[in-house]
């Protein structure tokens, strides 16, 4: 009998359905689920006639992405998957009905082959129903494919920054045009690399995802606990942030006087007290060659369950981004401005 | 010999029983290259495809409706890829043989080659990028040829499953082009695709349902 992972839970197939149950009741001030279609979270003080609305989505198991972002200024809706499994087609429809306020609906998550096939199968049932979709896919994994195939690249932490801005474009009343155009831009400025150490487990089969020795460690490991780009033994905070730095450096090309906005990130498991550790060298290596920090966020953002290891993303900050990231939102998980 | 929708919906339960015992195996093949719950989302898809068929009235029922019955509920209970993909080829299994309340040899094989079409234009994928496609379109493909030469349906659906099975093989030599694997470059290589792997699962009850009710 294969080793189990211990979790606080039920019944591995009612995990998710409890969660969501769990989080209306902690905040009936923010969500709802929508009429007959439990998985699909609606923003209570959101959507309204003329606003772009923005639907986001995926799978479970990396709260609190994505229902932690729906609310005023950011996400409209969540449509809600299986554990690390795209949500089908209905409940994203009926997120897409729910905050449609006749300027159009933008859809926005990780790329995914899943996420892509039930998101555009919605999209096509939204059009048969009148409400024009369009489609941001965020790709900000840097370690997930070479620089000139940005667009294979999968979504991760940097969704956090990439929803952010979208949210904000849709809040000040901008155009379906205006909204995708700045959520392309805050996805081509976000650059995220991330580094496993242990291993997560599905509820239903309580079993590790994979294995990796107790001195190892995984850089570019995805979010899923897809094979990253480089496993070795594990070497110090400063060492791993200054390798995940260095491959972003590369990509966002800083220059001095730049800005930044950093977001270092728990895979689940890792605590406060490392990704402190973690930031503390983000901060040198920044001040090393005269980037400055807009503003950090350290924490839980974007998780894969139990997973121990961290993720460090940077938002390329223009005189626009910052205006969008800079803008009030008030969600269920996050606050800002 | 005759196909009914009393036959599809023994089909579909064959289909759950085959991959509730392969669950395990699929899981295990996923997590090499992916994110270990393929074998879950294909025991949610078939379990609700097997809920949603047993209500039915088989004798007011054609095998469109059933189908289409099987494509709902295997969508609306899974999502992720494996939702699409099979939904689409039900639904297109459900054209091939629409207005037909009983369906002849060759309506099955039409029915077959419409799945992994289905399969291929939802997932756009083509032969060799290592994914349930390089199990789906040599089967389709050997089955056609089969029906073509004269075989009965059992002789079409075993020359399938065999195709299925080499073409599922064929995956470890590859280098995934598509999904979560993809990413992984020449790291994929020596490894089943496990929606290939699935898919043999999937044709191989199949094969064994209507080969036994024949």
């Amino acid at each position: 009998m294969p080793v189990q992972t211990k979790k606080i839970i039920n019944d591995g197939n009612r995990a998710v359905d409890e969660m969501l149950e769990g989080i209306l009741a902690a905040h009936p001030r923010h969500l709802r689920s929508a009429d007959g279609s439990p998985r699909s979270i609606i923003a209570r003080d959101g959507p309204r006639p003329g606003k772009v609305g923005l639907v986001i989505g995926g799978g479970s198991g990396h709260e609190p992405t994505f229902l932690g972002f729906v609310g005023r200024g950011l996400a409209d809706a969540a449509a809600i998957g299986n554990v690390f499994a795209s949500p089908p087609p209905d409940p994203i429809l009926e997120c897409a009905k729910a905050v449609s306020g006749g300027a159009g609906v933008l859809f926005m998550y990780g790329n995914y082959a899943g996420d892509v096939m039930n998101f555009d199968m919605a999209a096509e049932m939204a059009d048969m129903d009148d409400i024009e979709v369009r489609t941001v896919l965020t790709t900000d994994d840097v370690a997930s494919a070479p620089r000139d195939q940005r667009q294979k690249r999968r979504g991760v932490a940097g969704n956090f920054f990439i929803f952010k801005a979208a949210g904000a474009a849709c809040d000040r009343m901008l155009s379906l045009d205006e909204v995708e155009r700045i959520a392309r831009k805050a996805n081509d400025h976000t650059f995220t690399m991330g580094v496993a150490l242990s291993p997560c487990s599905l509820p239903q089969t309580r079993r590790p995802n994979f294995e990796i020795g107790a001195d190892e460690m995984e850089i570019g490991m995805g979010i899923h606990g897809e094979p990253g780009i480089a496993r070795g033994k594990l070497r110090t905070a400063d060492e791993i942030t200054d390798e995940m730095l260095d491959k972003i450096f590369a990509e966002m090309a800083p220059s001095r006087g730049d800005k930044v906005a950093v977001l270092v990130n728990s895979l689940g498991s890792t605590p406060l007290m490392e990704l402190y550790i973690m930031n503390r060298r983000v901060k040198q290596r920044l001040d090393d060659i005269g980037v400055s920090i807009h503003a950090t966020w350290v924490g839980n953002y974007c998780t894969s369950l139990e997973m121990a290891g961290a993720s460090v993303t940077l938002f390329h900050l223009d005189a626009e981004l910052q205006t969008m990231l800079d803008h009030p939102c008030d969600c269920a998980m996050f606050r800002a401005g | 010999m005759t196909i009914d929708a009393a036959n599809l919906k023994r089909m579909f339960e064959a289909i759950a029983v085959a991959i509730e015992a392969d669950k395990d195996r699929l899981c295990q093949l996923d997590g090499v290259i992916g994110d270990a719950d393929h074998g879950i989302a294909m025991e949610l898809g078939f379990n609700a495809v097997r809920d949603a068929l047993a209500p039915l009235d088989l004798a007011a029922t054609e095998p469109t409706a059933l189908l289409n019955t099987a494509a709902k509920s295997f969508l609306n209970a899974v999502g992720a890829s494996s939702g699409p993909l099979y939904a689409t080829a039900f639904m297109r299994a459900a054209s091939a043989v629409k207005g037909k309340a009983t369906l002849v040899e060759a309506d099955f094989i039409a029915l077959f080659q419409a799945m992994a079409q289905g399969i291929k234009d939802r997932g756009k994928a083509e032969p060799g990028e290592k994914t349930m496609v390089d199990a789906w379109q040599p089967a389709a493909e050997a089955a056609a040829a089969a029906n073509l030469a004269g075989k009965t349906l059992a002789e079409s659906l075993k020359a399938a499953l065999a195709a299925a099975e080499s073409g599922a093989e064929a995956t470890k030599d590859m280098i995934a082009a598509k999904g979560r694997s993809s990413r992984l470059g020449e790291r994929s290589l020596g490894h089943m695709d496990p929606g290939a792997a699935s898919a043999v699962t999937v044709i191989g009850a199949m094969t064994k349902s209507l080969t036994s009710a024949l």
